[in-house]
């Protein structure tokens, strides 16, 4: 992640915020981003402006601290003006704000590629994918195709919170694009009662996005295999006991509770970090540097393509029910693209789950700077002897690649025991 | 609820996990874990989707019983109330 293009401002000079509050939305190759604050204050001055392209590390906006508040924001309001209108359209026309990505259905899409219909440009019914019937309608003869409207994704978003259509606008911004304040102009206060009509609906950013973090993933990937010297361990553990556990667990609760094995794996592993600390952390200026908190990065595969890992703050810390919200939620943002800036840049390690689909065995490849990562393949029945009994249990290969510069196999034995020792006593997680 | 009341709930539900999908063209025996490439956390959204929108909530232990449109409106039927 190099560098991000400021979609939107959430804040504007003299707002006050408090750390942890999400102020910006940028998109990055790897994924869409929320910016939040890390210090409270009073946003004094924005110094990057909507649709700008920045390398990673900008500075933003300034803040002034809190304290005389009312003071200092009746000063800022007065001495600055209020957010510009974006210099240049954002985004190519038609395409749709980041988190609620518009997608045609596969006939629609291949129909539109026959005939050379420009699917941007073709207007879905509100709140759905672009259909084979409204790709035939925009070939129909005599029905010309609605021209592209250029707007701000602020202005996207506030048309379609306020049902304003936006082809219906004569946009005043820079080249006629529409903004937001065109939109509230137009906006009548009835007007949230009328049906919501979606924005035209496009292809191109999307498939752009799947490349670009194609693109990103493999750059961190070509980084860690020339750089990290990986060692590889593995592990079969019985998971009968947690499973057991786990089932009982469940039938208490609600369906929309319900813990998955995934969320005991992710567990064990953040918590394996307390008895081997030295997988927990990042190689920076060329050592290792420990963390105390685990963030725990998990790693996502979305189903428009391309991989991320964001991290679950604080994993070893949370219950089990909340580590499983927290996944849950985590899955949820990270498919529709609003995940948090320290989401993407904490993990301190990461764990990979294959899942219940999955290959047997995964032998992962660190995600820099991280200095470990974590594997589980598939749980599946095997033959399992023990005390000299055999028996078919639930089985799970647990995989480990670690950094060599940091710790060893012996280091990273013990942290696989941990984890095994861990998921054999599962009330503890 | 009707069995098109039972189908409409199953295809909105899968529709949330898998918004590219084409439903249309999923027949009611195709595996839905194969078809629609849903992990065990796409199956819960799923079985959490069926919740809101019937009322029926399915126990962890009759999951492998909703593995195909076909089968899941046969068990949604024989368990909606009333």
């Amino acid at each position: 992640m190099d560098a991000g293009t400021l979609v939107e401002w959430l804040v504007h000079p003299g707002a006050t915020v408090h750390r942890g509050d999400i102020v910006a939305r940028v998109e990055t190759d790897k994924a869409d981003v929320e910016v939040e604050i890390f210090e409270s204050g009073v946003i004094d001055r924005l110094l990057v402006q909507e649709g700008e392209k920045v390398p990673v590390g900008t500075l933003l906006a300034t803040l002034k601290p809190l304290g005389s508040e009312e003071a200092v924001t009746a000063a800022a309001a007065a001495a600055i003006p209020p957010p510009a209108i974006p210099k240049v359209p954002i985004e190519p026309p038609g395409a749709p704000e980041p988190g609620t990505l518009q997608h045609a259905t596969r006939a629609a899409e291949r129909l539109a590629r026959e005939r050379g219909v420009d699917l941007s440009r073709i207007i879905a019914k509100a709140g759905r994918r672009i259909t084979v019937a409204d790709v035939e309608q925009a070939i129909r003869p005599g029905q010309p195709l609605p021209a592209p409207v250029k707007a701000s994704p602020r202005a996207r978003r506030l048309a379609r919170q306020l049902g304003v259509v936006l082809h219906t606008l004569a946009g005043t911004g820079p080249g006629g694009a529409v903004t937001a304040a065109d939109v509230e102009r137009t906006a009548v206060p009835t007007s949230a009662a009328q049906p919501a009509v979606a924005p035209p609906a496009g292809l191109r950013s999307r498939a752009d996005r799947v490349v670009a973090r194609q693109r990103a993933t493999a750059t961190a990937m070509a980084r860690s295999k020339r750089e990290i010297p990986h060692y590889y361990l593995g592990a079969a553990v019985d998971l009968s006991t947690a499973l057991a556990w786990l089932e009982r667990e469940n039938l208490t609760r609600p369906v929309a509770e319900r813990v998955l094995p995934a969320a005991l794996l992710l567990k064990a592993a953040a918590l394996a970090c307390h008895d081997v600390p030295e997988m927990n952390g990042h190689w920076a200026d060329g050592r290792f540097q420990g963390s105390d908190a685990v963030h725990l990065g998990v790693a996502i595969s979305l189903r428009e393509g391309g991989l991320v890992a964001p991290a679950i703050h604080d994993a070893d810390m949370l219950r089990i029910d909340e580590l499983m919200a927290a996944l849950r939620d985590l899955v949820k943002r990270a498919r529709a693209g609003s995940l948090r800036s320290s989401e993407m840049t904490d993990p301190t390690i990461t764990v990979t789950n294959l899942g219940e689909q999955g290959a047997d065995t995964v032998f992962p490849v660190i995600f820099p700077p991280q200095v470990a990562i974590v594997g589980f393949g598939r749980v599946s029945e095997r033959p399992w002897a023990v005390n000299g009994m055999l028996g078919v249990r639930p089985i799970v290969s647990c995989s480990l690649a670690a950094d060599h510069r940091v710790t060893d196999g012996h280091a990273g034995s013990r942290f696989l025991t941990a984890i095994e020792r861990i998921l054999q006593d599962p009330a503890t997680l | 609820m009707t069995s098109d009341e039972l189908r409409a709930a199953v295809l909105a539900s899968l529709g949330d996990i898998a918004p590219e999908a084409d439903l249309a063209g999923l027949a009611d025996d195709d595996d839905l874990r194969d078809e629609l490439d849903l992990d065990s956390m796409d199956f819960l959204n799923f079985i959490i989707g069926i919740h809101e929108r019937t009322g029926i909530d399915v126990p962890e232990r009759d999951y492998s019983r909703l593995g195909t449109v076909g089968a899941a409106l046969a068990y949604l039927a024989a368990h909606a109330a009333g």
